[in-house]
């Protein structure tokens, strides 16, 4: 446990050591109050809630975090750092969630940073800030999972363009299964899938936080979700070392 | 029984100070294929405390690749290494721990500071607050980095860089030390230096160095293998190893040995 998390540590300060961290901040906040207050029409509505703020949070995180994961094991594959790292007395278990753990709470920091349009709702109305919290977490819940998708596909390869396309590619698959277009294309084509796919589909579980539904179904689901992308996460890394 | 005087003996030197001829690295036919290719083929010998074993061949010869199955990073296709008595493969962590490693090119992580580098290092290695800081002094001491502690790894001379690479791997003083290629790309005078201070821990240790550069063998190792397509050609002292060639000289005898092999691999492909 403790050697996770000098790993996440470490990994945490790699992101604050260079630009990356402050671009993505700025641009996910930029983001996220461009499509809240425009798109989401967050003052026309009349309403004191965080529902625009929180139903575009998914797509921003689907597009930036592919950005935080692509780093963490293909540079070090090209770097041949990962040489070094596996050769100190840590299990690749160890690695894999100290990296994975680092790029959450990196995530969790950005969520922070949104503090100001919990504010504002208060501040202009009396919402209801039980569902703002739940859909924090629900959002927090989201990232980590995309998160764990992006950790596992970084492992792939040495290039982080690569890493960053391949993440983004099957994020985007996982997102999408919560729309009609493609469970109705799935249910008419290949109907066994289309089940599987509703089943897969994140954004529903997202949803049934933002609206203040914290069930332990939803929570059993991204638990297992993140477990099976880290445990996939390790076994790559595994046959990447094989050579 | 002679075992309660040895016992004595033993406990006076310290716990840590062994048997001098216990083996600290034993190899057993190690075998790596890639595919078809095997690069690393049924190699075995053991190292004990006391011996610098320098391990020589070709571009291509296994020589990292047999360094990245004793570190425990990959894994072989067959056979077994021990570091300390503990198989790398199925107790990796306890061998790692008696283990510092160099690996090809001595990667380090180039945002990182020197400092934070080598403290990650040592964290990772189970070391807290005073013992610590007296681990990071040892280890910057040994390898001159007092300098350039401060400073990104990427904004560092390839010679310096390494001393980051080697003061990774001596910061724990394991009794097994493993570098490729320890002075690569470093200067006479630091090649020099280098090669003291392995020449110093030598005592306490044993220790693999894999190396292009002859004169080296002659300089620190108490004994040489060469190997050539994944093979062990000779494993023997320097001065047994420059007696096989009439002129004497080390070049000639790697040059004769890893030909021969050459040679030899490409009849059985024709065969």
């Amino acid at each position: 446990m403790r050697t996770t998390f000098i790993v996440a540590r470490r990994e945490l300060g790699g992101y604050f050591a260079t630009p990356v961290a402050s671009v993505f901040i700025v641009i996910f906040l930029v983001l996220q109050g461009a499509l809240t207050f425009n798109l989401g029409n967050f003052f026309g509505r009349g309403l004191a809630d965080l529902n625009p703020f929180f139903s575009f949070i998914p797509w921003v995180f689907l597009l930036l975090v592919p950005a935080i994961t692509m780093r963490l094991w293909a540079e070090e594959r090209r770097l041949g750092t990962i040489e070094l790292l596996l050769s100190l007395p840590i299990t690749q278990g160890q690695a894999v969630v100290g990296k994975f753990l680092a790029a959450w709470a990196f995530c969790a920091i950005a969520l922070v940073l949104t503090f100001p349009f919990v504010i504002t709702v208060n501040i202009l109305g009396n919402p209801d800030n039980g569902v703002i919290a739940s859909g924090y977490v629900g959002a927090l819940l989201i990232a980590g999972a995309f998160l764990s998708v992006g950790c596992a596909l970084s492992a792939t390869t040495k290039n982080q363009v690569i890493a960053f396309v391949l993440a983004l590619a099957v994020c985007f698959l996982f997102a999408m299964a919560s729309y009609s277009v493609v469970t109705d294309f799935l249910s008419q084509n290949i109907p066994t899938l289309a089940a599987i796919a509703r089943r897969l589909a994140v954004i529903d579980r997202f949803q049934d936080f933002t609206r203040g539904v914290v069930s332990a179904r939803d929570l059993v689901f991204f638990a297992s979700f993140i477990g099976f992308w880290l445990f996939l996460n390790t076994v790559i890394v595994e046959r990447t070392k094989a050579g | 029984m002679a075992g309660p005087a040895w016992e004595t003996r033993r406990g006076r030197q310290g716990v840590t100070d062994g048997p001098n001829n216990a083996a600290l690295i034993e190899i057993e036919h190690l075998t790596k294929r890639f595919g078809h290719l095997i690069a690393v083929d049924d190699v075995s010998f053991s190292v004990a405390r006391g011996e610098v074993l320098g391990f020589l061949g070709p571009n291509g010869a296994g020589k990292s690749t047999t360094m990245r199955m004793l570190a425990g990073f990959m894994p072989p296709t067959s056979g077994t290494a021990r570091i300390c008595g503990h198989d790398v493969g199925t107790d990796g962590i306890a061998a790692r721990r008696m283990l510092g490693f160099l690996p090809e090119g001595a990667p380090t992580y180039p945002d990182m500071t020197v400092e934070s580098f080598l403290r990650f290092v040592a964290k990772v290695r189970g070391y807290r607050r005073a013992e610590l800081d007296e681990r990071m002094d040892k280890a910057v001491a040994l390898t001159h980095l007092d300098l350039v502690l401060a400073q990104p790894i990427e904004t560092l001379s390839k010679g310096f860089k390494r001393r980051v690479g080697l003061a990774q791997a001596l910061l724990h003083d394991p009794p097994v030390l493993v570098l490729d290629e320890p002075t690569d790309g470093l200067d006479p005078n630091q090649k020099r230096e280098v090669r003291a201070l392995i020449s110093d821990m030598r005592r306490h240790k044993a220790i693999v160095i894999s190396t292009h550069i002859l004169e080296e063998v002659d300089a620190v190792c108490t004994r040489a293998i060469i190997i050539a397509a994944g093979r062990v050609v000779a494993d023997e002292t320097p001065t047994e190893l420059q007696a096989r060639h009439p002129s004497g000289k080390l070049e000639d005898v790697f040059h004769q040995l890893t030909l021969d092999q050459f040679a030899r691999e490409q009849q059985k492909e024709a065969a």
